[in-house]
């Protein structure tokens, strides 16, 4: 079940930073929308394949091809830190 | 007859007679898209819309949509016109490429006169979510028009465009489309590119049109389905997507579905639903009921899929290569994990938690491979009714139009809202909602689905519907 500690986890494990009431409030609503989808654990599905796309498809392949990408000032155009050749980012700690 | 009162068809047959020309049509619409009592719109772009509509007119062969006017749902890149999936994580962003689906109706002679409003990130079913407020249901303004594409569904139900294009993961697009009163498809899955579409859950995530009638949602959706190399998931469409013509329905066998058909579906919704399917007999064809044995679940398994995949997807907006960044962090995790409280609203915050949850090491299998195998078994349901039956039908949404603030504090209760919509979603299957009729006042939309690929059968159908019930989709008031 959801605790304040599984609560901490997820939001480090999703880099979302959580205010000390958000992280109550999102205990709750976590809680109760848990308690609602766990309805799908009652089902025995022990033989049921799982779907990951409901239209499969394998091996979609292109031809082998060189084309050009991005030139890198429109690449760079929206970054909020950027140099000439690249994004800046803060130090790794 | 106001040239906003025509439909997409009508304009394009107009400018071909020389009745009118493509500058006209798209001032006579951003006039109205400009006064946009409803909040459609997040942006509109006079400049490019006129001097596109210009050059189509100066062109010595006319492009098939001749210069006609569209909106674009803010999910959709559109290269240098801002686009912000109705986040602040987006405010100011301008995408370096087109959506295919948006690049192939330009291409056509389509105008996008603007972007239009929508939950953040597509999350929500009622506009509500969006960052810039909400936008108002034409019918009432003091009800939603759904969501997420609510947008998208409200221009084109207050004519300030005659066509638009939404996307669709669990009902984004069927459901406005009922709330609002007007025509709304969502492909089978992969029909449509989702090049450039920002992802939600990627297995579900469906691009597909708003119209007033079913003729021009099937003429925007002819224009974008196929393959396109930058989306592996997206089809060869062998089948070309016809303009439907049918009046009759002989042969044709429908099957209703009962779990969507009983307690939890408002009385006036399942009456109007119930006068349409009554029709059905009445124009050659046979009602059976059918059963979903597994419908039930959908919405569980539901929100464990699309919010799992979206905590991944959402993982690029870091504040690195575009878009918002907290100012002044000293190392890199602060630098992310403040960009994301600051730029994310509470809904999306709370569907990137539960993803996260459900994907954890140690609940993994509990959750999201539960709900894989769920999925296997709801598509087994539907491919054992279409063995007996052509198309299903069921009510788009259990309710009309909700009134703004009625459930945003309850996530779970604005999550049903989607409860008849996301079984059709977790399988694939192309679907539509067509308005057919009222309840106190309110537009009811009729939910029909059919096999992967029969959208022509299901637009066949939806016309023979449409002209039968003859439903009026101007909301009072709209009109000066």
């Amino acid at each position: 079940m959801i605790d304040d500690a599984i609560t901490r986890h997820v939001a480090r494990l999703a880099r979302l930073g959580l205010t000390e009431d958000e992280i109550v409030r999102m205990q709750h609503e976590l809680r109760a929308i848990l308690e609602y989808v766990d309805q799908v654990q009652g089902l025995d599905l022990a033989d049921i394949v799982p779907t990951t796309h409901a239209i499969p498809l394998t091996n979609v392949l292109r031809e082998d091809l060189s084309t050009p990408s991005v030139p890198a000032d429109l690449a760079l155009r929206e970054g909020p830190n950027v140099t000439a050749d690249g994004f800046t980012v803060p130090r790794m700690g | 007859m106001a040239l906003f009162d025509l439909s997409a068809e009508q304009q394009i047959a107009a400018v071909v007679a020389g009745e009118t020309s493509s500058v006209e049509l798209v001032a006579a619409h951003l006039a109205r898209a400009e006064r946009d009592e409803w909040n459609s719109f997040l942006a509109v772009d006079r400049e490019r819309a006129l001097s596109r509509a210009k050059e189509i007119d100066g062109l010595a062969v006319r492009p098939p949509l001749a210069g006609v006017p569209i909106a674009i749902k803010d999910a959709l890149s559109t290269r240098d016109l801002v686009t912000t999936a109705g986040s602040k994580m987006l405010e100011g962003f301008r995408p370096i490429y087109t959506a295919t689906c948006v690049a192939r109706l330009e291409a056509a002679g389509a105008v996008i006169i603007g972007k239009t409003n929508m939950d953040e990130f597509a999350m929500g079913s009622s506009t509500e979510n969006s960052a810039y407020g909400p936008t108002l249901n034409p019918w009432d303004i003091t009800r939603v028009p759904g969501g997420s594409s609510g947008g998208s569904a409200s221009c084109v139900a207050a004519r300030q465009v005659p066509w638009s294009l939404g996307s669709d993961t669990g009902g984004s697009i069927r459901q406005p489309a009922a709330l609002c009163g007007i025509v709304g498809m969502k492909p089978t899955y992969g029909a449509i590119s989702r090049y450039g579409l920002i992802a939600f859950a990627s297995s579900l995530d469906q691009v597909g049109p708003f119209a007033r009638t079913v003729r021009d949602a099937a003429l925007l959706l002819s224009h974008m389905v196929g393959r396109d190399p930058m989306d592996a998931t997206s089809l060869e469409w062998t089948e070309p997507i016809r303009m439907p013509s049918a009046t009759r329905l002989d042969g044709l066998r429908v099957g209703v579905i009962e779990e969507l058909m009983g307690d939890g579906i408002d009385p006036g919704v399942r009456a109007a639903c119930q006068s349409t399917i009554d029709m059905v007999e009445g124009l050659g064809g046979t009602v059976v009921p059918i059963a979903l044995p597994h419908a039930g679940y959908g919405l569980a398994t539901y929100y464990l899929i699309a919010p799992a995949e979206a905590s991944a997807n959402l993982a690029r907006f870091d504040g690195i290569r575009y878009g918002h960044c907290a100012a002044d962090a000293d190392v890199l995790l602060e630098h992310y994990e403040r960009t994301r409280a600051e730029g994310f609203g509470p809904e999306v915050k709370r569907r990137i938690m539960l993803g996260t949850f459900a994907l954890s090491s140690g609940y993994y299998d509990a959750y999201y491979g539960q709900a894989q195998r769920v999925r296997t078994l709801i598509m087994r349901d539907f491919a054992q009714a279409f063995a007996d039956v052509d198309v299903v039908a069921s009510p788009t949404s259990p309710s009309t139009a909700f009134r703004l603030g009625e459930r945003t504090a309850d996530p779970l209760s604005m999550y049903l809202s989607d409860i008849c919509t996301i079984p059709i979603s977790l399988a694939g299957l192309p679907s539509l909602s067509i308005p057919c009729g009222l309840s106190d006042g309110l537009p009811v939309g009729l939910q029909l689905a059919g096999p992967a690929f029969s959208e022509n059968r299901l637009l066949e159908v939806a016309h023979a519907l449409e002209l039968a019930i003859g439903f009026d989709h101007v909301p009072q008031g709209v009109g000066q």
